[in-house]
């Protein structure tokens, strides 16, 4: 292919993955973001609560995701399930695993940030008659949230990464679109170039989202001296 | 009656006494000094009242009812610290709150006060406190004693029968120490009962009406202030007060 060719299968191609990126890659990541936040506040909350048999479940469930790989757990579910009988569409089994897979990694970031708010913040709560749920959610939660929120940016941009592993299972998202071009064209660093590219404008609006979350989270009040 | 009596309380962790079956009893109005040196149990007594620790034996009767400090229900725990306020050493200001929220806090979530009745009953507590223009800071914009002079106001906002103050200037610089000990005379000459650990042997001499003086879990002499600063029976109190440089 001449230079002009593959300047023009470029510019043909960039559209089309970057199509595939906004209308799976990115909704990929961001429902399953939502139901891994969901699942680590939860989990996070029973172990920081010592709930008795539910915090070891919940032990047993990270010690599990952490200790497989994420393309493990996908066959496991998109190939294996079928075999107990219950067939998952591609997309469905990818947003199961990397909700699960993520929820684990978040709880973990979530129970440390709970448990670096000092006792005595709970303490005083008590002290002014507040219940638990009341100094959970007043006190506890906003305040560990805040430590929370850049570690779980960074896995928020490491999960929209890994989405490329969906391929795998047949989602059709930004690599897998990518797969295809290159399949039919042997244009493979032109072509993977442009997704790299797509990546990174996509996890850089993600670093720019992060900064002003923390920046308007700053510490309390810390900002303004 | 006495607002607040406690008989023979015990506690212990992992099984060393802390404390020995102290008794206490405060009437309306009194402002009973607790003394003594290091590891005497003062604050774990404190903590025990107010349920933060859970005592191994005891009784307490306050506003007429008699509780078993042991196995006091949850809700009963609650309606009694909603009767009590509490004050840290180290403040303990709710970080992800303002002045202003830290004091409006137990107002609107615990008593359901609305916004606008909370804020005028939380700005009026900071004005006592003397902290009026500080109400949307946070704790971390406002030296220690001015964070003490907030946790003062927050526990004021509840309106309560006794407050428990647990060495309330020892983590602050010297020069910060007087401005909460004023406040907490000004609270006293109004007829706030309190109950207030301390080492400040002057705040002891001239506020308090009381003073319990404590070693190893047990209370070592006990009477009015002014018994005890100028007449100790016991030989332990008069070392202890040599070593204050009280006498
Ligand atoms: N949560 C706890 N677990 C184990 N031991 C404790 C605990 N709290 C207090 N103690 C021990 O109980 C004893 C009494 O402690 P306490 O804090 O009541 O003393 P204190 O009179 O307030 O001393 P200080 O003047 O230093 O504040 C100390 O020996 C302390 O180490
Ligand atoms: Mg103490």
């Amino acid at each position: 292919m001449s230079f002009q060719e593959i300047l023009q299968l470029m510019i043909e191609s960039f559209p089309k993955l970057l199509m595939q990126g906004i209308q799976v890659t990115v909704p990929l990541t961001v429902i399953s973001f939502t139901f891994a936040l969901i699942i680590a506040v939860a989990v996070a909350m029973i172990q920081y609560a010592k709930v008795p048999v539910l915090s070891s479940l919940c032990r047993i469930y990270i010690w599990f995701i952490r200790g497989t790989p994420l393309i493990v757990q996908l066959y496991m579910v998109f190939f294996g399930f079928p075999s107990l009988g219950w067939k998952v569409p591609g997309f469905t089994a990818a947003v199961i695993v990397f909700s699960l897979n993520e929820g684990a990694y978040c709880a973990e970031t979530m129970r440390a940030a709970l448990e670096s708010v000092p006792s005595g913040q709970a303490e005083a709560g008590w002290c002014i008659g507040m219940n638990y749920l009341q100094i959970m959610r007043h006190i506890i939660l906003p305040q560990a949230f805040r430590t929370a929120v850049p570690p779980l940016f960074n896995s928020l941009i490491s999960m929209l990464k890994d989405t490329s592993l969906a391929a795998n299972i047949t989602v059709v998202e930004m690599f897998f679109a990518a797969q295809r071009i290159t399949g039919r064209t042997y244009q493979f660093l032109p072509i993977y170039f442009e997704v790299a590219i797509i990546y990174l404008i996509f996890s850089s609006a993600l670093m720019a989202l992060q900064r002003a979350c923390e920046k308007k989270l700053n510490s309390f009040g810390a900002d303004r001296g | 009656m006495a607002l607040l009596e406690i008989r023979n309380i015990h506690k212990a962790f992992d099984g060393v006494g802390v404390l020995k079956g102290v008794d206490l009893t405060v009437n309306k109005g009194d402002v009973i000094a607790i003394l003594g040196p290091s590891g005497s149990g003062k604050t774990t007594l404190l903590r025990c009242i107010n349920y933060l620790e859970t005592a191994d034996q005891g009784t307490m009767v306050f506003g007429g009812k008699e509780y078993d400090l042991a196995h006091t229900s949850k809700k009963d725990i609650a309606a009694i610290r909603r009767r009590t306020g509490f004050v840290f050493q180290n403040y303990n200001l709710f970080r992800n709150k303002t002045a202003l929220q830290n004091v409006t806090l137990g107002l609107t979530v615990v008593r359901k006060i609305n916004k606008a009745e909370a804020d005028r009953i939380g700005r009026e507590m900071l004005k006592r406190v003397g902290m009026e223009g500080k109400e949307n800071s946070y704790p971390i914009q406002l030296s220690g004693g001015q964070q003490q002079r907030v946790a003062i106001a927050r526990a004021l906002a509840a309106d309560p029968e006794i407050i428990y103050f647990d060495e309330p200037t020892s983590a602050l610089d010297p020069e910060l120490i007087g401005e909460v000990l004023n406040v907490m005379r000004k609270l006293a000459e109004e007829g706030m009962t309190m109950i207030v650990v301390t080492h400040e042997m002057s705040f002891a001499k001239d506020v308090s009406s009381h003073v319990i003086f404590m070693e190893g879990g047990n209370i070592v002499e006990e009477g009015s202030s002014k018994e005890f600063f100028e007449n100790p029976k016991k030989e332990r109190t008069r070392e202890f007060l040599r070593m204050e440089n009280v006498r």
